[in-house]
């Protein structure tokens, strides 16, 4: 049985990275049943109601009860549809979601791919992940889905043009494209943090963590950016014709979207699995939770700009990415190389 | 045959196979929108050859700017033209000698390329790849030392492109009203409200 298991054999190599992945998906799936119910409970809160709290104890098997909603609910495909794209779009999605996040390490080590071209691979696939809106839209042969996916794709293209320069800043301080590397770099305590550390880059660096937070907003279509699912306009945008299976696709893939972006903050500007401080009972954590805890810390802020802030308009939206968040992250890039180069002695 | 030689062999011919049908999809799939699909996937298919040969940098470089930027343009116009797919396909008969004839050139000339033309002995591996060195390291190097002017003029091509386009698309209408944030911002109670004494009986 243990030639199965060796890494060395390119059979054992498969499987041993099947387990691994499949493990991952696994972990991933039910980290994401129990972040849907914290995004709706403290919704909810905000809104002093109670939120969800009749299925399991404090409503904690919710997310489940509603899988198995979707699933056994009929799926209805309206007539007029382009059939095998209406179906390919959420796959497409689900699909874009899960394997960008082959590259994100958790821990030192733990990583499916551990590619020198990590955050290069990331901005790829989060622009093909366009592609599932775009699709779904038109193939539901429906004016508001139409509608929904072009606000989206105009969107999200303008966005990650912000996302794109913040990263350049980021990987211009680590001198490099790996994520480890990047996260290795922060190690030591919260003061060598990208986001936070006592340098007076922080300057720069500090305004680039918030202009990347904003900007993954606007990439996920959360509120207050969620225009393409304005529901007051647009019903529901590009899932408005989708139902149980399909929409569950949608949905999934839209929330390992914004939990891969909380995973990015944490892991390019707060020192990703690194304890805040580097001694005793701070160590005793392992990476993995700390990192868990700086996700799910910047997921609860996600959840609490949804219940605070009101929805954009559609060309204050443009006029915040193009004409703000453009020439600031322009103007950040060269400030960060500037520094690198002349102050920081060269990388 | 070798396991580690075999894979590699059957993975590229996997790879080539959907390029070559998907670029043939592209031409003769019946809706556009469809044909940009099979376009994407045909880029597609080249990053992983790309991947195959060791240029991880280009093959992302790839999807980034052609799947992620330019097909996404294409799929944009496409879905909004209103295209009559009947009127599109009636001329397909009369193009169709002119169309082959092309297409027999080039191939033709593709195969005398290929039969003849061997690489300059100074050409191969002037910047030798050491393994050392990442994928974007070694783009680096060679851009910004031997070919920095080169890549310099690029980008000042494309910038005087840019401004070219921003130039021919912007057009400055009197009777638009746009909004200035800074001005309603930075409005007060004294520049919007007025006190008028109106007098019993008479109104404004």
């Amino acid at each position: 049985m243990e030639f199965l298991f060796d890494t060395a054999t390119p059979l054992g190599w498969f499987i041993v990275k099947t387990l691994v992945i499949l493990a991952f998906v696994v972990v991933l799936l039910v980290s994401l049943a129990f972040i849907l119910l914290a995004d709706r409970k403290i919704w909810a809160a905000v809104q002093m109601r109670r939120g969800p709290n009749v299925v399991g104890a404090f409503g904690l098997l919710q997310s489940f009860a509603d899988f198995l909603k979707f699933v056994f609910k009929e799926a209805v495909i309206p007539a007029g549809v382009d059939k095998p794209i209406y179906a390919l779009a959420p796959v497409l999605t689900l699909v874009m979601a899960f394997i960008t996040w082959s590259v994100i390490p958790v821990a030192p080590g733990w990583v499916i791919a551990d590619l020198n071209l990590g955050i290069l691979y990331v901005l790829a696939i989060s622009s093909l992940g366009v592609y599932g809106i775009i699709l779904g839209g038109w193939a539901s042969n429906s004016k508001y889905a139409f509608l929904g996916s072009l606000r989206s794709t105009a969107q999200m293209i303008s966005y990650e043009i912000s996302i794109g320069l913040v990263l350049i800043t980021v990987l211009l301080l680590s001198g490099s494209l790996n994520i480890s590397t990047i996260v290795e770099a922060q190690s030591g305590g919260f003061w060598n943090w990208n986001g936070i550390a006592l340098s007076p880059l922080t300057f720069v660096m500090f305004p680039m963590m918030v202009i990347f937070f904003i900007s993954a907003l606007a990439e996920t279509n959360r509120p207050p950016f969620d225009l393409p699912e304005a529901e007051s306009e647009l019903v529901a945008g590009y899932q408005v014709e989708y139902s149980s299976t399909f929409y569950l696709l949608f949905m999934i893939g839209e929330y390992l979207n914004i939990v891969l972006m909380c995973a990015m903050i944490s892991l390019l500007f707060l020192g990703g699995w690194h304890a805040p401080f580097d001694f005793a009972p701070f160590t005793w954590i392992p990476p993995v939770l700390w990192l868990a805890i700086k996700i799910c810390f910047i997921f609860f802020l996600f959840s609490m700009v949804k219940a605070i802030v009101p929805r954009y308009r559609y060309d204050q939206l443009m006029r915040l990415g193009w004409k703000i968040f453009l020439p600031l992250t322009l103007l950040a890039v060269i400030l960060v190389a500037a520094w690198v180069t002349f102050i920081a002695g060269g990388a | 045959m070798e396991i580690e030689t075999l894979l590699p062999a059957l993975a590229f011919y996997l790879f080539a196979g959907v390029a070559v049908m998907s670029a043939l999809m592209v031409v003769i799939a019946r809706n556009p929108v469809r044909s940009v699909l099979f376009l994407i996937m045909t880029f597609f298919s080249a990053a992983a050859l790309f991947v195959m040969l060791g240029a991880e940098f280009l093959a992302l470089l790839l999807i980034v700017v052609y799947v992620g930027a330019v097909a996404v343009l294409f799929l944009f116009v496409v879905m909004m033209l209103d295209v009559d797919f009947v009127e599109l396909k009636q001329g397909f008969a009369e193009y169709l000698p002119l169309g082959a004839l092309l297409s027999f050139v080039l191939a033709v000339e593709l195969i005398v390329l290929g039969a003849t033309f061997r690489m300059p002995k100074e050409f191969v591996a002037q910047t030798p790849i050491t393994a050392d060195v990442s994928n974007i390291e070694a783009f680096g190097r060679v851009l910004y030392t031997d070919y920095a002017f080169f890549f310099e003029a690029a980008g000042l091509i494309l910038l005087v492109a840019m401004i070219g386009a921003i130039l021919l698309t912007l057009s400055t209408k009197k009777d638009v009203k746009r909004q200035k944030v800074c001005e309603q911002v930075s409005r007060t109670p004294k520049d919007g409200l007025k006190r008028v004494d109106v007098k019993p009986g008479e109104g404004i």
